[in-house]
């Protein structure tokens, strides 16, 4: 079992024709995943180098007519990329997986609103974000493979490469993963810690989970409340940047709109209260989980 | 990106924001031929001499004098200019005043808070707004935070009078001042919406003896991803702000940020630079600098990052700790040998690989012929540069 992508995904890749999205199309293909089509306006019909085989599409409702896409990973440069996102739900796409960095957050604020709004069955993972990948099964994203091995620990994080330093640490310590979701670091996001945890928790496959936060914002102390609530699967957690100099970045309204939260002691706090076990460097997350797992 | 207060105002009277006359200057003489002007074009003795630096609590640091006449105004612009002004956030070794703002001073009724940025947790953009406003805006967050009021702006139909009427009632203002505050609002949001906005913060707002909302103060920043929409803005940019080193990164397009301690760290990822920062601490190091290289780096970007870390004469050792994905290890290694070759290496490397074509990069530094240090893991490259830096490893 797995949650988001697997088996099932037929997977579309608007931007392929481009050096990122061609490089990880060509990789995920390698992985296993199930490329069915990719889309670029004004390619429709052209071919990339080394993916001939997918045919290219200029729409992404042809791409879901033709190929029967079901899920779409977006490679496409910022300026173009919420008119990306919103031509895939627009086609029916039901799972969106935005790995673009450097939306503007005008941009996002409306596309969250449409999809609230017009597209309720929609879910959007990122921008911002490094994908999601069910171990064994598909690949939609820009992790790295290799890394990962099938298995029943769920991974939610707001950043990529810590993301891929714990399911490292997981995979070595012979702790395999269900599926790992990015959400990405962007102040206006699609899926949530809350929504990867409620999945987490209802998924057969999922037996625990390891959750990345990181100072700013206050999601990590709305998830602490919600799995203290909801989870009774074990869960760890890290959080990064302990030790980041207060004030390099927010203002003082920052701090005002959130309360006060958004500092790392606060976030640790919160998630112990919820008993969460929270790994005191990002060298023993993995170790962290594990101990939890035999207690 | 941030500028100036008197940046900001300008862009505030474009969109028809209220604003006390005001001129800038950059330098004693030119903030002094100034006086005569503002106190005609604004009907008043009474000027206000501004220090321009980005960080907030000027005031509280000297750096805002009111003037009750023109001789009391020019001694204010020879204490102000090319003084060092420390403020709770310029850190103590404070900032050098270049610029001044001469404004006109006006008949104060009463000073309120306001500021517009994005709410995280609903993700709208939200205005704030409280009676309590000046100095001491953090307290009252803490300390009252029912005395904060909040309205969130629907994207669809952006900012409503129903909620400037709303806020008037709240902010206990009624008649002229409270449809002023309506014209205010709608001219402010529109600023914010248009020009992407992070955070635009007025505090004081302030009404008038005679029932006039003006900006008495404007802090302006704006959505660094939508700068493609506003070329415009980077000749608004102030290079003396800005860190030198923060400055040539910001040129290759890599986010850094200078720190005290003597590890020069380059890591792909903001997550695991925030993180690295966290264990070279936890082992008894101290982080020179916070640098993410960023997900699609070339090796001419990662040679540049590696020259930043160099010029630092603070480094005594150095942790390039990669963990590829979209950024592929090959690319790294190569950036870094490049980077050496050019420079030379004065200080001990510790490099940690692991991700995206891990041996082909593995294989590039072997194959240098360069004296690298290659760590196991995290933990390991942590303990190692910690050592290398003559730290007591934890």
């Amino acid at each position: 079992m797995s949650v988001l992508v697997g088996y099932n995904t037929r997977l579309v890749v608007q931007g392929m024709s481009g050096s990122a999205g061609a490089f990880h199309s060509r990789q995920m293909i390698e992985y296993g995943t199930n490329v069915v089509a990719g889309v670029t306006p004004g390619k429709g019909g052209a071919k990339v180098e080394g993916l001939e085989k997918i045919p290219m599409f200029d729409t992404v409702a042809e791409s879901v007519q033709h190929a029967g896409a079901n899920t779409t990973v977006i490679y496409v440069p910022p300026p173009f990329a919420a008119d990306s996102i919103l031509e895939a739900a627009a086609a029916g796409i039901q799972v969106i997986i935005a790995i673009t960095e450097g939306i503007p957050a005008r941009d996002m604020i409306k596309v969250k609103y449409v999809l609230d709004h017009d597209y309720p069955g929609v879910v959007l993972v990122g921008p911002n974000c490094p994908g999601v990948i069910t171990p064994g099964q598909c690949k939609v994203g820009i992790m790295p493979g290799y890394i990962h091995k099938p298995g029943g620990v769920g991974v939610v994080s707001r950043s990529g490469t810590l993301t891929y330093e714990v399911v490292g640490q997981l995979t070595k310590l012979g702790l395999g993963q269900s599926t790992a979701v990015g959400i990405g670091g962007d102040p206006v996001k699609g899926t949530d810690f809350i929504d990867a945890l409620k999945w987490f928790a209802e998924d057969p496959g999922t037996s625990s989970i390891f959750m990345i936060g990181e100072i700013g914002g206050d999601s990590e102390e709305r998830a602490a409340a919600f799995i203290k609530e909801n989870v009774k699967k074990p869960v760890a957690a890290f959080i990064g940047g302990q030790t980041a100099p207060p004030g390099k970045r927010m203002g003082h309204a920052g701090a005002i709109i959130s309360g006060g939260k958004g500092g790392a002691a606060d976030k640790i706090a919160a998630l112990q209260e919820a008993g969460v076990a929270v790994s005191p460097t990002p060298a023993e997350m993995g170790s962290t989980l594990a101990k939890r797992l035999a207690s | 990106m941030k500028i100036h207060e008197y940046q900001g105002k300008e862009l505030l009277r474009k969109y028809g924001v209220p604003v006390p006359i005001g001129i800038a200057a950059t330098s004693a003489a030119e903030a002094k031929a100034a006086i005569p002007k503002v106190q005609e074009q604004g009907a008043t003795e009474v000027v206000v001499v501004k220090a321009q630096i980005h960080a907030g609590g000027r005031g509280k640091g000297g750096g805002v004098k009111v003037a009750k006449t023109k001789a009391d105004a020019e001694a204010a612009v020879d204490k102000i200019f090319g003084m060092t002004l420390v403020t709770p956030q310029t850190g103590p070794e404070g900032k050098k005043v270049q610029r001044i703002l001469v404004e006109q001073g006006l008949a104060i009724d009463h000073e309120f808070y306001l500021g517009i940025l994005l709410d995280r947790a609903t993700a709208r953009v939200t205005v704030m707004a409280s009676r309590e406003g000046g100095m001491d805006i953090e307290e009252v967050a803490a300390t009252h935070p029912e005395k904060i009021f909040k309205h969130a702006i629907n994207p669809a139909t952006g900012w409503q009078g129903w909620q400037s009427r709303a806020l008037a009632k709240q902010l206990e203002l009624s008649g002229k001042a409270a449809s002023e505050l309506n014209k205010f609002l709608v001219s402010l949001t529109k600023c914010y919406e248009d020009m992407d906005c992070s955070m635009l913060e007025i505090n004081p707002l302030v009404t008038t003896k005679d029932g006039r909302v003006l900006a008495l103060d404007a802090k302006v920043s704006f959505d660094d991803n939508a700068m493609f929409r506003h070329p415009e803005l980077e000749s608004w940019r102030d290079p003396n702000e800005e860190d030198a080193a923060e400055q040539e990164a910001k040129k290759w397009d890599l986010s850094y940020i200078s720190l005290d301690g003597n590890i020069g760290c380059m890591v792909n990822g903001a997550g695991l630079a925030m993180s690295t920062m966290d264990i070279i601490k936890y082992y008894g190091g101290a982080p020179a600098n916070f640098l993410d290289v960023g997900g699609g780096a070339t090796a001419e970007k990662v040679t540049a990052a590696f020259k930043i870390i160099t010029t630092d004469p603070d480094v005594k050792a150095i942790f390039v700790n990669i963990f590829g994905g979209i950024m592929k290890c090959d690319t790294i290694a190569q950036g870094v040998v490049t980077a050496v070759k050019e420079t030379g290496l004065k200080v001990p490397l510790v490099v940690r690989l692991e991700g995206t074509n891990v041996d082909l990069g593995k294989k590039i530094l072997a194959e240098s012929g360069l004296a690298i240090v290659t760590a196991a893991d995290m933990a390991d490259g942590a303990k190692l540069v910690v050592a290398a830096a003559g730290g007591q490893v934890k």
